[in-house]
């Protein structure tokens, strides 16, 4: 089927969504995502972050859409035509949405643990909405531990469902979801239960806020203070290929490895992400690469050699003389 | 381009015979220093006398603390990450209950310190701090004999209550309008008592 997003046409299979198919584009058309994960059935569809505008259905009906659609939620039709980033209404639309989102948001950023790696900051910022219009008190919870490892922040919460989704699919016994409904929905496990399992700790490298965070990593540092290095073990439970997020010989906290989209790339277990804090039980394989506008990579030196090859390819178109070079 | 009417060109011709007495060139330059005599010195007594400083003078910072005492820094690391010298180091703690009077939010810089000696008093902390908590103040840092003493803790960094310093003189007009436009309430503290207005689950 021939879909074009954002002028760019592309051939994909039949049921693809259209999120799919500007994933398979490339980054710059595709739309961002607060609760669709790839790896996650059914994942998708409740924040309407991923919202497109569909100009032309398809090539037998070339009738427009008449709103904008989650396009992570939406199949392709052949000879669809979809805009994102070109259409102004569609960025004023998610800056509506970003809005919405936030509305009950304790924008604690200096206090929380995931600011700099947090989809929600990164949306907010991109959407450039620095003032708020709400004046009513947001709903606040208190903070609740949901077993040694993991730390429920209510308030941060934008209710993507991720998590109950990686209880639901990944782990054999679940014990947490959604309660309640509309504004007074929240997570919670039934009666303070503990979440004891395996894989429960991925509920964390899964949400897009602040709202489940490691116990084990809480204010030990902020993450762009710490390095980030790819490392594995021979774990009999997971695969055993981590990253790890190192200050000096420490390591500060382990995580999975995430792709260009945020999404991890293999799930891992608890021994993993919070037994294993020590350097000698990791085979490091070198430093992730991160991109080099990410607040991540701040103060660390891994593309000083990529830099300085591009700095000294511009001085040479410029004419300079090459200083390093002896005569 | 001639920029001054001051240039010599220097040769090497015979000297005249009043260019080889020195006298009046002696004589020339003993006038200059008699008439410094006269006039006024422009040495101050300092540290009985101090110049005027601009009140946007940046000196030795300051870590603020808030009107019932608690220390504003949340550790949040902007300051550290602002900073082009890499001057400012920080670990941060959580706040136990009962100590809400010590620290204003729950995560509070445990330790933090500065290299002076780093330092370039650029101001930028103060600009990227969210909390208003770091300020450059007009004081000045002190002479040490050993570089350890130029790392400056939270015991020297820290107003103390029955001395506080004064920034709001640092504060431009332009930044205190900006603090009260009414979208950016929610940057403002939740206090305990605003939060039992909310409703609570």
């Amino acid at each position: 089927m021939k879909v074009t997003i954002d002028g760019i046409e592309i051939d994909v299979p039949k049921g693809t969504t259209i999120l799919q198919a500007a994933r398979m584009i490339g980054q710059e058309v595709a739309p961002p995502t607060m609760c669709y994960y790839s790896s996650l059935k059914t994942s998708g569809g409740y924040c309407r972050t991923c919202i497109v505008k569909v100009t032309q259905g398809s090539a037998a009906n070339p009738t427009p859409m008449p709103k904008p659609v989650a396009s992570c939620r939406t199949e392709v039709m052949d000879g669809m035509v979809v805009e994102n980033v070109t259409n102004k209404d569609v960025l004023e639309a998610r800056k509506g949405v970003v809005e919405f989102l936030l509305v009950n948001h304790p924008l604690d950023c200096p206090v929380c643990d995931q600011a700099g790696e947090c989809s929600l900051q990164d949306l907010g910022y991109g959407h450039g909405a620095a003032t708020t219009r709400y004046e009513f008190p947001r709903r606040e919870f208190e903070r609740i531990d949901i077993g040694k490892y993991v730390q429920l922040h209510m308030n941060r919460c934008i209710m993507c469902f991720r998590c109950v989704k990686v209880a639901e699919q990944l782990t054999d016994n679940r014990v947490h979801g959604v309660m309640h409904r509309g504004d007074a929905a929240e997570i919670s496990t039934y009666i303070e239960n503990v979440i004891e399992n395996d894989f429960s700790g991925n509920v964390i490298d899964v949400c897009p806020v602040g709202a489940l965070t490691d116990k084990t990593f809480r204010f030990k540092s902020r993450v762009w203070f710490t390095k980030p290095v790819d490392a594995s073990c021979d774990c009999k439970k997971c695969s055993g290929k981590v990253r790890l997020w190192m200050k000096g010989e420490e390591v500060l906290r382990v995580t999975a490895r995430k792709d260009q989209w945020g999404e991890a790339e293999e799930f891992i277990c608890n021994t993993c992400r919070f037994d294993r804090k020590k350097t000698s039980d990791w085979k490091i394989e070198g430093p992730t690469k991160v991109d080099r506008h990410s607040v991540i990579s701040q103060n660390h030196y891994n593309h000083l050699n990529e830099l300085k090859v591009q700095v000294l390819k511009q001085q040479k178109a410029l004419g300079f003389m090459d200083i390093n070079k002896r005569p | 381009m001639q920029l001054t009417n001051r240039k010599v060109v220097v040769s090497n011709k015979e000297q005249s015979l009043a260019e080889r007495m020195y006298l009046p060139a002696i004589a020339k330059g003993m006038m200059i220093t008699a008439s410094h005599l006269f006039k006024k010195s422009p040495t101050i007594n300092y540290p009985d006398v101090k110049r005027p400083i601009a009140p946007v003078y940046r000196g030795q910072h300051v870590l603020k603390r808030d009107d019932n005492g608690a220390e504003r820094c949340t550790s949040c690391g902007m300051c550290a990450v602002a900073c082009p010298a890499e001057a400012i180091t920080m670990t941060s703690g959580e706040r136990k209950k009962g100590e809400e009077h010590l620290y204003r939010e729950e995560k509070y810089a445990a330790t933090y310190e500065i290299d002076m000696l780093r330092c370039i008093f650029c101001g930028l902390c103060e600009e990227a701090c969210p909390k208003e908590a770091i300020f450059l103040t007009d004081r000045l840092v002190d002479a040490q004999f050993e570089r350890k003493d130029f790392i400056y803790g939270k015991d020297k960094l820290v107003e103390k209550m029955d001395a506080r310093i004064d920034v709001s003189k640092r504060q431009t007009p332009e930044v205190l309008a900006f603090k009260k436009v009414e979208g950016l309430k929610h940057n403002e503290l939740f206090d305990a008592k605003k939060l039992n207005k909310g409703h609570k689950h």
